[in-house]
């Protein structure tokens, strides 16, 4: 199935959703600009604006929504709301950690799974481009990420180089960490200055962005929005990417593949606690 | 719950990067980078990812203010009131020391168009070439 022919079928699937009159709306792309921006279409809303690309860090808009109710304010209360969502796999994937952690009832969503074309997957690198159910699209087989594989046949010495000259070029935007999803401390130790200090660039090697990749361990799912939003193009999901594989061979956890799975380090830490 | 995103381009500088402003429920709460946007494509620096929160911060000015004499306090004003006063004033100042006494600084938080309409004013209305702003690097 084109993109093209996608796109009939989920403007249907999302009418059928909200006229179901069981979701205040559903959260989608609208065409805008040059591409598209995210949008939350509510019911009678005309959809013939509706698009498929380029796709957003949805799961971290869904959190503002859900959130943005919340009587009292807190990751784990109610907000009573019921949200409809076009839902790729690193998507849902995304949304599974978020809810592993606290940040999102997934109670609150209703999902029109959206499988992404081969010509998406290769733009993303993507090695799973499919959510767990598929509403609007045809499943398309994932591909391993090229520059993972050229970066392991690299010696060493020859990655703290590569790093050293990819980090060099960081501005400290802190695009990487305000765009992802799975970032939702409402603290970041990114802005602490006894790790990172303020007004210096570029940011201390490797110590700024081994911490963001530490922080990234078992819960980023590849949907490189980072990579999108870096103003100097370094290619973060591969060193997250080295770090999922190596969470899978540790702990055979896969960020988003369940939600039944507990994170390694939750479990790890009630282990110590005695639970 | 209203969600959707009103595309403009960073108030920071002159790069003119788009943006969008996330608003929900009538607020601004949020800004995204537009991908694809010719300028920008999809990048924003760490200013245009805060460009939303100014926009409703407590100490951002709703209104003008004017103060009536040297050392008094400043006082909430309407535009038409401010308005006058400037003109009048700039008037006064030219027709006693000349256009020159006068000058026009701008902001890099306008657009071009903004920034050229100042300094149209300053040469053609005025008449002096005196136009800066924060930004001339």
């Amino acid at each position: 199935m084109s993109a093209e022919d996608r796109l009939p079928v989920l403007r249907e699937a999302v009418r059928a959703l909200l006229d179901g009159g069981q979701v205040e709306g559903v959260l989608a792309l609208r065409a805008s600009g040059p591409g598209s921006t995210p949008h939350l279409f509510r019911p009678g809303e005309d959809l013939a604006d509706l698009v498929l690309w380029p796709k957003y860090a949805i799961p971290k808009i869904v959190d503002l929504l859900l959130q943005h109710r919340r009587q009292p304010p807190g990751p784990q209360a109610s907000s009573g709301v019921r949200l409809g969502m076009v839902t790729r796999g690193c998507e849902e994937r995304g949304l599974i950690e978020l809810a592993k952690h606290n940040q999102v009832d997934l109670g609150c969503i209703e999902w029109i799974g959206l499988a992404c074309t081969a010509e998406e997957r290769d733009g993303c690198r993507c090695a799973w481009p499919y959510p767990s159910r598929i509403d609007v699209g045809a499943k398309v087989e994932g591909i391993a990420d090229e520059l993972v594989a050229e970066h392991e046949r690299l010696s060493p010495a020859e990655r703290t180089e590569f790093w050293q000259r990819q980090f060099a070029r960081c501005i400290k935007c802190y695009a990487c960490r305000t765009v992802c999803p799975q970032c939702f401390c409402e603290v970041c130790i990114l802005e602490d200055n006894m790790w990172v200090e303020s007004g210096t660039l570029a940011p201390p090697f490797p110590s700024y962005h081994l911490i963001r990749a530490y922080h990234t361990v078992a819960k980023c799912v590849g949907c490189m929005e980072c990579e999108a939003a870096c103003p100097a193009d370094i290619p973060l999901p591969v060193l997250y990417a080295l770090l999922r594989q190596d969470a899978e061979e540790m702990f055979g956890y896969v960020p988003g593949r369940s939600v039944d799975e507990l994170p390694p380090l939750v479990v790890e830490t009630l282990w110590k606690q005695g639970g | 719950m209203d969600y959707h995103n009103v595309l403009t381009t960073c108030a920071y500088c002159g790069c003119g990067c788009g943006l969008y402003l996330e608003v929900l429920d009538g607020k601004v709460v949020g800004t995204l980078p537009v991908k694809g946007h010719p300028i920008s494509e999809g990048k924003l620096c760490v200013k245009g990812w805060n460009s939303h929160a100014y926009i409703h911060h407590a100490d951002r000015l709703s209104t003008p203010m004017i103060r009536d004499q040297k050392g008094a306090e400043l006082r909430p004003a309407t535009w038409d009131e401010a308005l006058d006063l400037v003109a009048r004033r700039l008037n006064e100042v030219k027709a006693e020391s000349g256009p020159d006494a006068i000058g026009f600084m701008t902001s890099a938080k306008c657009s071009n168009e903004e920034n050229y309409l100042l300094q149209k004013m300053a040469r053609a209305v005025v008449g002096t070439n005196n136009v800066d702003h924060c930004a001339r690097l």
